[in-house]
């Protein structure tokens, strides 16, 4: 059916598309699932209402309770996906953001009626969790949702996002994925390895000290508890580390296909293809590999039609995501 | 032509401010030994105490973590870059 009652029940449910022609191995077939779909415009539109409707379900929020106020550390699109939802439930939403994030995200932010907290933008995603750590510490009454350690996020994409690609893709063999909050990687993979034992989880991270596409490198001084909690590093195959150049270069492919996706979906297409390329020629195999929003945040870095060394310098120094 | 052993700010100090480093091995097992023989200061960081690659150092071969691909005995060839990047575990700092 294709009629709601409410923009939340627009959250999930994302289509996914073959992109195959891009495969190096014509014996293995790459599907792309399309978050960007999703009505705030990412895969974060799952874990923003996942995380309101456990802090409902908690008593941590109250539907219909005057002056009640959230915080967010995000680069965006968790902090757009949150300003939706409390929008939509009534909450008052305090977003914790690096100043050099492009500027669609705080139109977005703003649009949904977010409140805007600056932080420095040389300290990327963890200067805002850090600062938003601070805030709450003095503003007890502010309610922290804290995506990184939440298990209502890794939850939903248990509960949601693996059953999904399950039932559109059985003869899935590999999940290929971005690392961010580990969230997807952590809820997906542990999902599908107990469906289908053989299946192989690639995760796909930046390089250390680059600020790109809205994937977190591991390295960069702060593991997510969701990933610890879950023991996520004996759930991982491989993890590999695309750099800005390359999610660039498979960004613009994507378009090819008549695909405008995000520059995480390059980093994370850039992944699924070097996967790919560890299948040998004649062997079956079947890849799914998230793609997190589309291309519309991004069009004032203009990594389609810049000259591709400007595209990438000012990606190592804005997070695009 | 040597491996290249790109070195992380937290262990510069250790190499006397080398950012990298060309080392002769077959497999990163044996890079790291040279690494470690050539600046003693980096053992404590490089390996653990049963000798095995430290909880908290993560290698890569040419972007790929090598938890994953065989660990100290995966191969490495002339021209490769390792590098080395330290994880914190365990929530915020």
């Amino acid at each position: 059916m294709a009629r709601y009652d409410s923009v939340l029940d627009l959250v999930g449910d994302t289509p996914m598309v073959d992109v195959s022609a891009l495969s190096p191995t014509e014996s293995v077939r790459i599907w792309m699932k399309l978050e960007g779909k999703n009505p705030a415009g990412s895969v974060k539109d799952r874990v923003a209402l996942a995380l309101v409707q456990a802090a409902e379900a908690d008593g941590l929020l109250v539907p219909g309770k005057p002056d009640q106020f959230l915080l967010e550390p995000s680069s965006g699109n968790t902090g757009i996906a949150l300003a939706l939802v409390c929008r939509l439930r009534g909450y008052h939403l305090k977003v914790v953001l690096p100043d050099n994030v492009s500027p669609e995200r705080r139109q977005l932010l703003e649009l949904y009626g977010a409140q805007i907290i600056d932080s420095p933008g040389a300290e990327g995603s963890n200067g805002a969790v850090r600062r938003a750590r601070a805030l709450a510490v003095d503003n007890p009454d502010w309610v922290f949702l804290y995506q990184y350690a939440n298990p209502a996020n890794p939850a939903v994409h248990y509960a949601t996002t693996g059953p999904e690609i399950l039932r559109d893709c059985p003869e899935i063999t590999h999940f290929v994925a971005g690392l961010g909050t580990t969230g997807t990687i952590v809820g997906v993979g542990s999902y599908l390895k107990e469906h289908r034992p053989g299946l192989q989880l690639w995760a796909i991270e930046p390089p250390s000290g680059e600020m790109v596409d809205g994937l977190r490198s591991l390295d960069d001084g702060y593991v997510p508890p969701v990933f610890t909690d879950a023991d996520g590093a004996a759930l991982l195959d491989r993890r590999v580390v695309v750099r800005p150049r390359e999610s660039v270069e498979w960004t613009r492919r994507l378009t090819e296909l008549g695909l405008f996706v995000g520059i995480s979906t390059g980093a994370a297409m850039a992944g699924a293809v070097r996967c790919a390329g560890t299948v040998a020629e004649g062997d079956e195999a079947t890849i799914v590999v998230i793609s997190p929003d589309d291309g519309w945040k991004y069009l004032s870095s203009d990594a389609w039609s810049g000259d591709l060394d400007e595209v990438v310098e000012r990606a190592s120094r804005t997070i695009y995501f | 032509m040597a491996v290249t052993v790109r070195i992380p700010t937290v262990l510069r100090a250790a190499t006397g401010g080398e950012r990298a480093v060309s080392l002769d091995g077959t497999t990163v097992g044996e890079v790291l030994a040279k690494l470690v023989a050539e600046h003693p200061g980096v053992e404590d960081q490089v390996f653990g105490d049963d000798h095995s690659l430290h909880r908290f150092l993560n290698v890569y071969v040419n972007d790929d973590d090598v938890r994953y691909t065989g660990g100290l005995d995966t191969p490495v060839a002339p021209g490769d870059e390792v590098t080395l990047l330290p994880a914190v575990a365990g929530g915020a700092r």
